[in-house]
């Protein structure tokens, strides 16, 4: 049993973290803190993804050294996969987005309700309607 | 030739005018409305032309930079995308006209940041209706979703609340269609969409795939605001600007359906998603409680746009019970719906936003004081004619599609899906009726013999122009689309359908 968590402890890792960002999105109430889990949630899948694509056993990225001048044919078990990263690199760019517009997000509610608990807002809102 | 050019120009075109919107508004807020105006026709008139090749020329295949399909990106156009595109960039431009006046009252410091996203909604929508590669639409989907998420901030009261939620929920959406593709990507080391199709079949009994299509089906559940995962719909739509609503209701969930048959019938293979593992049944009986909540909660409600966001989860509930009845009457009603829905919901999100331009208010209970059928008579037959087609009354288009979808029931053998259709249709009329009541008839008035009740003059206060142009538009395509819908069918639906069916 050991072993097998072990052996693909990269999963668990991002099964656990991935895990803990979705409690606080549904089960905290406030903002920041729902904010910060969708971060984890967010990161959790960027290290899936580059997790995939990493190998054990000295490989690297694919540039064929020294092959000016000399041609060696390339071996692929000596490098990474580096697709999964390049495709992380725009999801990144995604995340901090979608931080920053929620961020912006929590600055207006802030300033509308002086309040970030969500429950307290829903209560302003309850008595603004009457 | 600039036709051969333009699946790219759809894109490429929109996003360009998105960025120079927001540096020209800086200094001079007037032309940014002619800019996106401008912008989204090119979409329009691209759309028709790629429209115009795929029924002359059949499938569409454009590489981006002329990288060879696995490796780059592709752009796929076929019956069915480009069915969805001519949609999309129609109501993008119908609902950016409209949006001129409402805009200059709702927020008029804004204009400029309004247009540029505006414009980029439009474009990753088209984008993501185009796109042949499947990390290609997650990057699509996001800029969707982050365009959605700060127009429907700039709403009213309570809006940056619901739109934070909708940030939440729609992360969730999201990284789950991103994990799916993950999963995929690690069994087959490939990100195309037709490459996956063919990789897969070999694969169909592995677990990671079966997660992978869980993870898509969650994911693109959530961005369509299919039954269990709509929380966050109603609220979000509600309060959002008028133009922003008529837009997002029309088209976003339509987009979503999209991928959902994408994802069914193009990634994976009919084979797959109907017999191997029951996923349109699951779907159908969903379906069927989404258009049974969605109806009955539409009937408790006393805000407009509220009622109409939990019709459109209904709608949904119809587009996704189409699909899951995996056979060619059910899917042309689906795909058939998608175009008369989105052509529906934008025309009565628009007429909620012409009432709210006038009265500031967009409550059911206050239509009849408001003497709304004097004061906006044409605002108000739009309404009667978009709801009537809800309904599913002829000649106008909801009719066909509902037609279409009650055969495909009957074909799969779904009686209770012929039942359910036919209940929420008289739901929804009731919802509809309700409305329509509350606007045209006068309770009865104590009849006084002797004083005469003098009636005062009710002034004609109609929405501008502007507003009522682009209504009268999808009214006329309500009309019109319902008695063409036999030619669609045959010169379009039919070759959308997947052609195992």
């Amino acid at each position: 049993m050991i072993e097998y968590i072990i052996a693909k402890y990269n999963y668990w890792i991002y099964i656990v973290l991935m895990m803990i960002g979705f409690y606080a999105m549904i089960g905290k109430t406030n903002l920041v803190k729902k904010l910060l889990g969708m971060n984890v949630f967010q990161w959790a899948i960027i290290l899936f993804y580059v997790s995939t694509g990493s190998k054990k056993g000295g490989a690297t990225i694919p540039i064929v050294m020294g092959a000016h001048g000399h041609y060696e044919p390339a071996q692929a078990i000596q490098f990474l996969n580096p697709l999964p990263h390049c495709l992380m690199l725009t999801a990144i760019v995604v995340g901090v987005s979608t931080t920053g517009v929620a961020l912006a997000l929590v600055i207006m509610i802030y300033r509308r309700y002086h309040t970030l608990e969500e429950d307290e807002i829903l209560e302003l809102l309850e008595t603004s309607r009457k | 030739m600039i036709s051969d050019q333009f699946p790219a120009l759809i894109i490429v075109f929109p996003l360009i005018i998105a960025f120079w919107i927001n540096i020209v508004g800086w200094w001079w807020k007037k032309p940014c409305f002619y800019m996106s105006v401008s912008a989204l026709t090119v979409s329009f008139i691209s759309s028709i032309g790629i429209l115009n090749t795929v029924i002359t020329n059949g499938t569409i295949h454009y590489r981006l930079g002329g990288w060879e399909p696995p490796w780059g990106i592709e752009y796929v156009v076929d019956h069915l995308n480009a069915f969805l595109l001519v949609i999309v960039s129609f109501i993008g431009l119908l609902v950016g006209i409209y949006s001129k006046r409402d805009i200059e009252k709702e927020m008029p410091q804004k204009i400029p940041q309004f247009y540029s996203v505006y414009t980029l909604l439009v474009m990753g929508l088209l984008g993501m209706t185009i796109t042949g590669d499947a990390f290609n639409l997650y990057v699509l989907l996001e800029i969707v979703s982050l365009a959605s998420y700060a127009l429907i901030a700039m709403g009213e009261d309570g809006a940056p609340l619901a739109s934070f939620n909708y940030v939440i929920m729609g992360t969730i959406g999201a990284c789950f269609y991103l994990l799916g593709v993950g999963y995929l990507y690690i069994v087959t080391g490939s990100l195309n969409m037709a490459d996956l199709s063919e990789l897969l079949p070999k694969l169909y009994h592995s677990k990671a795939v079966l997660v992978a299509f869980a993870f898509f089906l969650i994911g693109i559940g959530i961005k369509m605001a299919f039954f269990p995962l709509h929380v966050w719909l109603p609220d979000a739509y509600t309060h959002a600007p008028s133009s922003v609503s008529a837009f997002v209701a029309g088209t976003m969930t339509k987009v979503g359906a999209y991928v959902l048959m994408r994802v069914l019938f193009t990634i994976f293979r009919p084979y797959f998603s109907i017999e191997l593992i029951p996923a349109t049944t699951v779907l159908g009986w969903t379906a069927v409680a989404a258009m049974m909540y969605g109806c009955v909660l539409a009937i408790a409600q006393h805000d407009l746009k509220r009622m109409l966001c939990y019709i459109l989860i209904a709608e949904v509930g119809y587009i996704v019970l189409g699909i899951s009845m995996a056979n060619r009457m059910g899917l042309t009603g689906a795909i058939l719906h998608i175009m008369n829905d989105a052509l529906m919901m934008a025309c009565l999100f628009s007429v909620a936003g012409a009432i709210m331009y006038k009265f500031g208010n967009r409550d059911i209970t206050n239509f009849r004081q408001q003497q709304l059928n004097k004061k906006m008579p044409f605002t108000m037959a739009a309404f009667t004619i978009t709801a009537l087609s809800v309904v599913g009354i002829p000649p106008t288009c909801g009719f066909f599609s509902k037609w279409y979808l009650i055969i495909g029931a009957i074909d799969a053998r779904q009686w209770v899906f012929a039942i359910a259709l036919i209940l929420s249709s008289l739901l929804s009329a009731v919802v509809f009726f309700k409305v329509i009541e509350k606007i045209y008839f006068k309770p009865r008035e104590p009849v006084h013999p002797h004083n005469e009740v003098t009636h005062e003059e009710v002034v004609m206060d109609e929405a501008p122009m502007s507003m009522l142009i682009p209504m009268y538009i999808m009214v006329g395509g309500i009309l019109i689309l319902g008695i063409l819908s036999g030619q669609i069918i045959s010169t379009v639906i039919q070759f959308a359908v997947p052609a195992s069916f």
